[in-house]
């Protein structure tokens, strides 16, 4: 991809804000069409383009395979968390009112904007691992990594 | 509980378990990722599933009486909300389920070590938590998407940890393709079926379901979700012609996944049918359509005699075995077809029976492979003098596989048969036991095999360790326990059966 000059450079420009559009979606995904899922596919596709127009070495200097799988679980952990924590309060599991007893409106936008993000991270990590495991055939990871 | 905080009282954790029964097991499979570490990995898993165990028995005691637990995830009430409820059938499968996973775990150590590749096994024992979640879930759940979107989340991890295999075997990457072509033709067809619930009644609370087609009678649209959730689960749960995928699958799988698998996927996956048979389209709406006389009841008993005929014929322990599931599952089939309250007894019986007897069979497949290399009869010649712990317990799994008196294979089968001779059914009656003589003849092979045959000179073969041979002998005594003491599973299965064949008593209860 080196002589591909237009590219490249359309790339760079891109990436930051399909970033910024991610992020759009991920949070003002509960008064807009949007939430965890698309934001997490959108924010995938600015890893997936930069690793298709410069290299697969290139994008995983910026998000390496072992940090992909862990933001994976991080997103699921968050999840299931916020859920703990309404269980600890004696709440049923992810009963959002448990995060503002007093105001169960205002429960209700925090839980799902954390639940959503937990989403989205999940949804990101998932992305890019698919990207990975069909760009690199050969195994990426080395057994230290584990 | 409602939205208004303020009379909130808090849940003690008593109220928490069935939530808890999924969570632990769900959140230990990420952590196990998070943690990345080798040593880690089985710890947390092992924690995780005795910690389920114990859950899941609290559960049993509670709802044995006949009492129904029902949880409100996230607060919203049914039939909107997602509901989980327990009561005796559903409590017992969690227990069978979760007892297997621990007993196979601590055996898992050392023969996933030995077959899969070390730097797979944080995310092997990551897929085995998320599919022990996902048959939780599945049997907790009283809402049918739910179960739907559990039964993936089992599917998925399962077909991974098939794939595992592949180290030894590289046919267990096309045996696990073949079971995600198979598995997910199955789950589209249960999701149609649950779609034409859906359109037909507007609910996918199962309680509802069941109230609103008892309002509404049969109509195309019912039976059509009929149809298509038969089907489908007959997929997963192996039913005659709908288990392809079950042999491959099952032999060429890690040994520990096998003796996970064959003892609860496809249990589970009866309880599901089950379930959707009588609590969702209640026993009525059977009787009147002969489904199970006409359908169900032929090729069960062609499951009975065609697999247990292959089984006679292979030259591989593990395969054989295998073959002898689908036979095992005709039984079950069976039971279930009589729609009597014995019958029903005798299929659930069996289905913890045969769980336990083929976990300890297939634990010692293990054993084999990892000591000889491998399972077939050519392998394992002879080894009945250099493993006698391994081989007494294929021994007595044998002899509960045929269903000799005093194991647990007896008591079912004896059961089964009283259910049919009560129906009239002697014929019937009759085919449980001469199939029963067609196992005799593939449990003999396998004994002649390890005891007749001289052991090779140049074998270095020794005992398994004894992290293997435990599991295997609680297993294998297990078999014999409940076949002395039968009332326990009896009464247990018994009172499932009643509360399965009056049917849904609907939202009220």
């Amino acid at each position: 991809m080196r002589h591909h000059l237009i590219l490249r450079v359309i790339t760079k420009l891109l990436v930051g804000p399909i970033m910024l559009f991610a992020l759009y979606v991920q949070f003002h995904g509960d008064y807009s069409p949007g939430g965890g899922f698309q934001a997490g596919v959108i924010m995938a596709v600015a890893f997936i383009i930069y690793g298709i127009v410069f290299s697969l070495d290139h994008v995983q200097r910026v998000l390496p395979p072992w940090l992909v799988h862990k933001l994976s679980a991080l997103g699921v952990l968050i999840y299931a968390g916020t859920g703990l924590v309404s269980m600890f309060t004696g709440y049923a599991f992810l009963d959002y009112t448990a995060l503002s007893p007093d105001h169960p409106v205002h429960g209700q936008h925090y839980g799902i904007l954390l639940v959503e993000l937990g989403v989205g991270v999940t949804v990101t990590g998932v992305m890019v691992t698919i990207y990975y495991a069909f760009t690199s055939r050969t195994p990426i990871m080395s057994d230290e990594a584990w | 509980m409602s939205a208004q905080a303020v009379h909130h009282t808090a849940m003690t954790l008593n109220d928490q378990l069935p939530a808890l029964q999924i969570l632990v097991t769900f959140i230990a499979a990420p952590l196990v990722v998070m943690f990345g570490s080798l040593r880690l990995a089985w710890p947390i898993a092992f924690a995780a599933s005795a910690i389920s165990f114990v859950i899941a028995v609290m559960l049993l005691s509670q709802v044995i009486d006949g009492s129904i637990i029902s949880y409100h995830m996230g607060g919203w009430a049914p039939p909107l909300g997602i509901e989980y409820r327990v009561d005796a059938a559903n409590a017992f499968v969690l227990v069978l389920v979760t007892a297997i996973s621990t007993l196979v775990l601590p055996y898992a150590r050392v023969s996933i070590a030995a077959e899969v590749p070390e730097k797979h096994h944080a995310l092997f024992y990551t897929a085995f938590l998320l599919c022990l979640t996902g048959l939780l879930g599945v049997t907790i759940t009283g809402d049918a998407f739910n179960v739907f979107v559990f039964l993936e989340i089992s599917s998925l991890s399962t077909y991974v940890l098939i794939a595992q295999g592949a180290n030894r075997d590289r046919r267990a990457l096309t045996a696990s393709y073949d079971y995600l072509i198979m598995g997910t033709i199955g789950a589209t067809f249960f999701v149609i079926g649950l779609g034409f619930l859906y359109m037909a009644t507007g609910t996918l609370n199962m309680a509802d379901i069941a109230d609103r087609i008892a309002d509404q009678g049969a109509n195309r649209t019912v039976r059509m979700a009929f149809a298509f959730i038969v089907v489908g689960i007959g997929l997963k749960v192996a039913m005659y012609p709908l288990h392809l995928w079950l042999p491959n699958a099952y032999t060429f799988a890690p040994s520990a996944i096998t003796a996970f698998l064959a003892a609860t996927a496809t249990k589970v996956a009866i309880y599901v049918l089950l379930r959707f048979m009588f609590s969702v389209f209640q026993p009525s709406f059977l009787f009147e359509f002969y489904t199970l006389d006409f359908i169900i009841l032929p090729f069960a008993i062609i499951a009975m005699f065609l697999s247990s005929f292959v089984a006679i014929f292979q030259t591989d322990f593990k395969r054989m075995l295998a073959y002898s599931s689908i036979a095992q599952i005709g039984y079950i089939l069976l039971g279930i077809s009589l729609l009597t309250e014995t019958g029903l007894t005798a299929a659930i019986v069996h289905l913890f029976n045969h769980g336990i007897t083929k976990a300890a069979l297939f634990m010692a497949v293990g054993a084999y492979v990892l000591r000889a290399k491998g399972s077939f009869y050519d392998e394992i010649e002879g080894l009945g003098r250099r493993m006698p712990w391994t081989s007494a317990a294929v021994v007595v799994g044998g002899l509960s596989l045929i269903g000799v008196p005093g194991t647990a294979g007896f008591v079912s089968k004896w059961v089964l048969v009283q259910g049919a001779l009560e129906k009239g059914w002697w014929p019937v009656a009759l085919l449980i036991v001469a199939s029963s003589l067609l196992a005799v003849i593939y449990v003999w092979r396998v004994v002649e095999v390890l005891y007749m045959k001289p052991t090779p000179a140049d074998s270095d073969v020794r005992e398994a360790p004894m992290s293997m041979l435990i599991p295997i002998w609680i297993a294998a005594l297990a078999c014999i326990w409940f076949g002395f003491n039968a009332e326990m599973t009896l009464s247990a299965a018994q009172a499932a059966a009643l509360s399965l064949l009056v049917g849904s008593a609907g939202m009220m209860n």
